[in-house]
């Protein structure tokens, strides 16, 4: 079985987005970019199949700007077999990416796609749903448990509620929730033969997609600055305050 | 000329990033406090392959240069690891450069491949009580006794000495006055640190707790020939070929510690309310660390250009001797600014930065004195007479 692991190249997780002066987006000039870290658990995800015989090959593939090579082969280095970047400077959203995950899979016909549940810059959680609507799959959402049993899996779910198991046939969608594992780092040996692993970049037009925007973002801005709490001295007080000032109760 | 890192480049600082995560601040106090070497990290570098980058393919090194071991070194440094995390590894990864360079085929398949699986652990036996800085008039002698040899004196400031298993030693093998220069009549041994012959004592320091310094007194080691690095007599040689990317290490492992402290200091002067405002708010207190930060990456430049310059094989010792200069000093600064912006709890060792800080004096005066690069720099760039 091959498994296809997108991956998005994001702003990095330590670093404090700041709202671009003219409101029209977060300023990326200069700010560090690393792999969505979600995706980085699809990718150990995959290896983890891979290394209990359960997949031969992993894919893993970029949509993004040329610097989405280096995203590319951070997944190498951790292990996946060989990339594909579908390069575009534009932005693409979640429906174009589904489009073109589509197409992909079309070509390389993987028995299982593993993705991030979202990515941390536009928290959409829209892509993995999507992809498996337009395949006709079944899909397995916030993944914490992904298992093989016979010919499908068994992916447990973080939901509301607790924990939901589900049973899917391949093939089949998975994205991936914060506890399914912790990712591995890459190692200096595996750097280096990432180096040497396969990555074809292709455009959106090679898989005839088109990826113009739907969607216009009318204002970017920070979020409200959060107001320092106090301390009440007796139950009395705090429910005075819940009930005449927050009027929460 | 272009500034930024290869993607290869931005892997390797990257993944070492990732590598230090789990060794947080509390880990590296934990270490300076209870003076246990850091063997958790040591492992994950050993793990990760890391000692092997820049050694040779074929030994199973990765094969890159000194610019990408800077960079892996500066990662440690900066990840508040300073040099408790970067002296645990740093021998291991240029300080068998003469082995690399000057070592027979033999030798490098022997020794190298044990050093990046981290089976060996070395250190390094060079300088002596009685001769300082200057190397050419170390005591430590090495007889020829049958088909090898007999090491007698004493080292001090060999670092890991309580863990390692094995040294690169530097002794006499030519008395002086035979030699037509002192430089001659030195040579290199790569061998067992046996501690029937030696005895290795610790020395009590300022900082860097966890990674030992260590006097060794050596009483009638036996070394077999197959030990020796090159040919008898041109040791010193061989050792200076290794000495301009060591620099370069250490000023980046310097600036690594400066940037270090200064992220913990602005954090502070944001946050800290006195006389309500941010005490960052105040130009006496913003200033400094501005100027720390201009510093620090005005020293890294410096670093990389001499790594650079050395990794195109040209000749690099000005600015390796500029850059382990600026950077031990735009480093120390930065310690020193980062406690005073701290106050009182820059005084405190949960608040790291006096740890830092008396680190930090470490990088200006090992592995070379700043006077002795002022010397080099006024001789040797710009040619006026030698002071001493």
């Amino acid at each position: 079985m091959k498994i296809l692991v997108p991956v998005k190249r994001v702003i990095d997780y330590n670093v404090k987005a700041r709202v671009k002066a003219d409101k029209t987006g977060v300023d990326l000039a200069n700010v560090k970019m690393s792999m969505n870290p979600f995706d980085e658990i699809a990718v150990e995800e995959a290896i983890r199949k891979k290394e209990a015989g359960q997949a031969e090959e992993i894919i893993a593939v970029s949509i993004g700007p040329a610097q989405a090579q280096e995203t590319l082969r951070t997944a190498l280095a951790m292990g996946a077999d060989r990339a594909i970047l579908i390069q575009t400077d534009d932005i693409v959203e979640p429906l174009a990416v589904a489009k073109l995950l589509k197409a992909v899979v079309d070509a390389e016909q993987p028995g299982l796609v593993i993705l991030g549940k979202q990515a941390i810059d536009d928290d959409s959680n829209q892509t993995g749903q999507m992809l498996a609507a337009l395949l006709g799959w079944p899909q397995g959402t916030f993944a914490s448990i992904v298992k093989v049993v016979g010919d499908g899996i068994e992916v447990t779910r973080e939901v509301d509620g607790g924990l939901e198991t589900v049973a899917l046939t391949l093939p089949a969608i998975v994205t991936t929730d914060l506890r399914l594992n912790e990712p591995r780092y890459a190692s200096l040996p595996n750097i280096m033969k990432a180096k040497k692993k396969q990555l074809d970049v292709k455009t959106a037009a090679d898989y005839g997609v088109d990826i113009s925007p739907r969607l216009k973002t009318l204002k970017v801005e920070e979020p409200a600055k959060r107001a320092g709490g106090i301390k009440v001295k007796t139950i009395e007080e705090l429910v005075d305050k819940l009930k005449n000032e927050a009027g929460v109760i | 000329m272009d500034f930024s890192l290869t993607p290869e480049q931005e892997a390797v600082r990257r993944a070492i990033e990732k590598l230090c995560v789990p060794f947080d601040d509390a880990y590296w106090l934990a270490r300076d406090t209870d003076a246990q070497f850091p063997e958790e990290f040591v492992r994950a570098v050993i793990d990760g392959g890391w000692l092997g980058i820049a050694m040779p393919e074929e030994v199973g090194g990765a094969g890159l240069g000194v610019t990408e071991a800077a960079l892996m070194m500066h990662a440690i440094s900066r990840s508040g690891a300073g040099f408790s995390g970067a002296s645990a590894v740093h021998m291991n990864i240029f300080g068998l450069n003469p082995v690399v360079v000057f070592g027979t085929a033999e030798q490098r398949r022997r020794i190298l491949p044990r050093i990046i699986r981290g089976e060996d652990r070395a250190c390094f036996g060079v300088t002596e009580p009685d001769a300082g800085l200057n190397t050419t008039a170390i005591k430590t002698r090495a007889e020829r006794v049958g088909n090898g040899y007999v090491i007698n004196g004493k080292k001090v400031w060999t670092s890991t000495a309580q863990t390692a298993n094995k040294i690169l030693i530097l002794v006499r093998t030519t008395p002086r006055e035979q030699c037509a220069k002192p430089t001659l009549g030195l040579s290199l041994f790569y061998t067992d640190l046996d501690r029937r012959y030696c005895d290795v004592r610790e020395i009590h320091k300022m900082g860097r707790a966890s990674v030992d310094s260590n006097e060794v007194f050596i009483d009638g080691l036996p070394v077999p020939e197959e030990d020796r690095i090159g040919e008898e007599g041109r040791g010193f040689e061989y050792l200076l070929h290794g000495l301009n990317p060591e620099r370069v290490l250490i000023a980046a492992e310097c600036v690594g510690l400066g940037q270090a402290a200064l992220a913990k200091a602005a954090h502070y002067a944001g946050e800290r309310i006195v006389f309500d405002r941010p005490i960052g708010k105040n130009q006496a207190v913003q200033h400094p660390l501005a100027l720390d930060w201009m510093q620090l990456e005005a020293a890294f430049l410096m670093v990389l250009k001499a790594a650079s310059l050395y990794d195109r094989g040209e000749p690099c010792g000005a600015e390796a001797n500029a850059a382990k200069y600026l950077s031990a000093e735009a480093g120390f600064t930065a310690c020193q600014n980062a406690v005073l912006t701290h106050g009182g709890f820059g005084y405190a060792k949960e608040f790291h930065v006096e740890r830092y800080m008396r680190e930090s004096m470490l990088g200006r005066i090992a592995p070379v004195s700043p006077h002795m690069i002022l010397n080099f720099i006024g001789e040797r760039v710009l040619g006026l007479p030698k002071s001493y």
